[in-house]
């Protein structure tokens, strides 16, 4: 009895001939409510620090929506520069601040108002999008590109998109020098 | 149900069980992976404790079992039964969290690590990236560690820990970057990131990446393998719980099973960086010169190995066991030792059967390597003195970064050349 319900439940978890058992909606709702979860408790916990780890949570949420898009590059990516290096250094300094004074301040200002209509607005826009560009959304998955997506995306740095890549790695390295400059009295 | 099971055994899957999709033997694996890493663990802490000891001119354990051998296990039952004290101000949350994140982080690690060309938990195209990105999480968990313990020292060894695993993940990165362009040079001038992909590369070039363009693999292997050292936090670069300074660090208030949960995940570490160094520059599962000498009788000769190496281990115990001490008192310690030699030849005989060792030879290839390198993280910490904090930067940043972007350029010039 119980052997035939796991059989059942195997077969039913058994991926189909052409492979795609990432992209299940499960997923994609347990994902989406962890970002939203941690999105709310980021402006809800009083504690700079807790705040700091929920948007870790959020982030790599995103990083497992990145890779049900069929994106695992640009997830892996996600969580190296996100997670382990700019959410790192965040919590360095917000370690570093005194967080007494943040603990005692209140983190609304009562401007109930102005949010409401902001958060309107943005929503509206989003069901306006989807609502006349619904041409754009394709009916069926699009086919996935998994095996050569991190090909695809070197492709198109070093190809088609180089120049714009150089001067983005410019201005990076322009940021660098100016927190040196700024830093250091004597060079 | 079984056919579900005996699906994946068939000859022609020639897979991971996670790219066939098989959420039965990707559990088997997992399960065999976990435990043979916590396994790994307890070995590597008696024989830390005994090659340290031996080099330092003294004994280690001896007291508990013969030559101390079941010293982990005791260990183990002490820690488990210790009282777990949180501080006073700590954040519980964040304490709790602390170490599971690093445990979280270091198991992980542990999906893609190719024990051989079937056998791994899974195989993904962004396998090297995927690594580099979850072991960095690590060091979330050292920060929170630090930071919850509301302690002084603690919040100090966070601090230094994150600032010196950020800065020599960089040097890490180059190192790793300079290995997979190195894959790229096929007739299709694609290269991967997969860690199975990456062996295959080696395999197809007839040449370990350790000796690829020599001495550029080299340079970069060495770049990596004294990156990683730093990445782990072990001796000479283990600042973030140097004694003499900060008590230990970053878990000075953590006791008992926490505790212990902060010492598996930094073996486990250990074991995961090596199994990257392994892959990406000694030929992962594949064993020595496996394109020169091939053929039947080499192929023999090689499967071998294994079992030999079980009866070395047998020939050695059996060896210490007849050097035991006569006296009445140690016959229990004696026999015990016997029998820990006829285990070892037991596993010996049983890798002499065609179809067991068919099917390990890889994995004990990959499992020889990465002991060689657990011997040097213990012989290092055996050898050199502790970097002091300011010197440990100078060479994250102005050693190691350069030589790895130098070795990155020119292998870059020398692959477009060749």
């Amino acid at each position: 009895m119980i052997s035939s319900i796991i059989a059942a439940a195997l077969v039913q978890t058994r991926p189909p001939a052409d492979m795609q058992p990432v992209a299940t909606p499960f997923f994609f709702y347990m994902l989406s409510g962890l970002m939203i979860l941690g999105g709310l408790a980021v402006i809800t916990r009083k504690n700079p620090v807790h705040s700091a780890l929920a948007l870790i949570v959020t982030l790599l949420g995103q990083a497992g929506l990145y890779l049900m898009l069929y994106a695992p590059f640009v997830a892996g990516v996600q969580i190296i520069l996100y997670v382990g290096g700019i959410m790192v250094l965040f919590l360095f300094v917000i370690m570093l601040v005194n967080l007494e004074r943040t603990q005692q301040e209140k983190s609304f200002n009562k401007q109930w108002v102005i949010g409401f209509a902001a958060a309107a607005a943005l929503g509206v826009m989003f069901v306006s999008v989807y609502v006349k560009g619904r041409a754009l959304f394709p009916e069926l998955p699009v086919a996935p590109l998994e095996a050569e997506n991190t090909q695809r995306i070197g492709n198109m740095l070093y190809g088609n998109y180089m120049f714009a890549f150089e001067i983005a790695s410019l201005l990076l390295l322009v940021a660098i020098i100016g927190a040196v400059v700024m830093a250091k009295k004597r060079i | 149900m079984l056919n579900y099971i005996t699906s994946y055994l068939d000859k022609t899957v020639q897979t991971t069980p996670g790219q066939a999709g098989n959420l039965f033997w990707a559990l088997v694996y997992i399960l065999f992976v976990f435990g043979g890493v916590s396994l790994a663990v307890v070995g590597m802490n008696w024989l830390e404790r005994k090659i340290l000891a031996h080099m330092q001119i003294r004994l280690g354990p001896m007291r508990v079992g013969p030559h101390g051998l079941l010293q982990p296990i005791a260990d183990a039952i002490k820690l488990i039964l210790k009282e777990d004290i949180i501080p006073a101000n700590a954040d519980v949350a964040v304490f709790w969290l602390a170490p599971l994140i690093i445990l979280l982080a270091v198991f992980s690690v542990y999906c893609v690590v190719p024990f051989g060309p079937t056998h791994a938990i899974t195989d993904m195209n962004i396998g090297i990236l995927f690594m580099l990105g979850v072991s960095s999480l690590g060091v979330l968990g050292i920060v929170m560690a630090g930071w919850a313990s509301n302690s002084h020292y603690p919040l100090i060894g966070a601090l230094r820990s994150s600032a010196q695993m950020v800065s020599y993940e960089v040097a890490m990165g180059l190192a790793v970057v300079s290995a997979v362009l190195m894959t790229s040079l096929n007739p299709t001038g694609t290269g991967t990131l997969s860690m199975i992909g990456i062996v295959q590369a080696q395999y197809a070039q007839h040449v370990w990446f350790v000796f690829k363009f020599f001495p550029l693999g080299f340079i970069a292997f060495g770049v990596f393998a004294i990156a990683m050292v730093a990445e782990t936090n072990r001796a000479p670069f283990d600042l973030p719980e140097a004694e003499s300074e900060l008590t230990a660090g970053f878990h000075t208030e953590y006791s008992g099973l926490r505790w212990s949960l902060f010492m598996l995940g930094e073996y486990g570490a250990m074991i995961a960086v090596s199994s990257i160094a392994i892959t990406l520059w000694l030929g992962g599962w594949m064993r020595p010169f496996p394109n020169l000498l091939h053929g039947a009788a080499f192929d023999l000769a090689f499967s071998l190995f294994p079992a030999l190496t079980f009866f070395g281990l047998a020939a050695m115990t059996f060896y210490s066991t007849a050097h035991m001490p006569k006296h009445p008192f140690f016959r229990l310690q004696t026999l015990g030792l016997g029998a820990f030699g006829a285990l070892f030849a037991l596993i010996g005989f049983i890798l002499l059967i065609p179809q067991v060792f068919q099917r390990v030879q890889d994995i004990f290839w990959f499992i020889a390597k990465i002991a060689v390198f657990m011997y040097l993280f213990i012989w290092y910490r055996g050898t050199f003195p502790r970097y002091r904090f300011d010197q440990l930067m100078k060479v994250g940043w102005k050693v190691l970064l350069p030589v790895g972007l130098g070795v990155l350029v020119l292998t870059a010039i020398v692959g477009v050349m060749a």
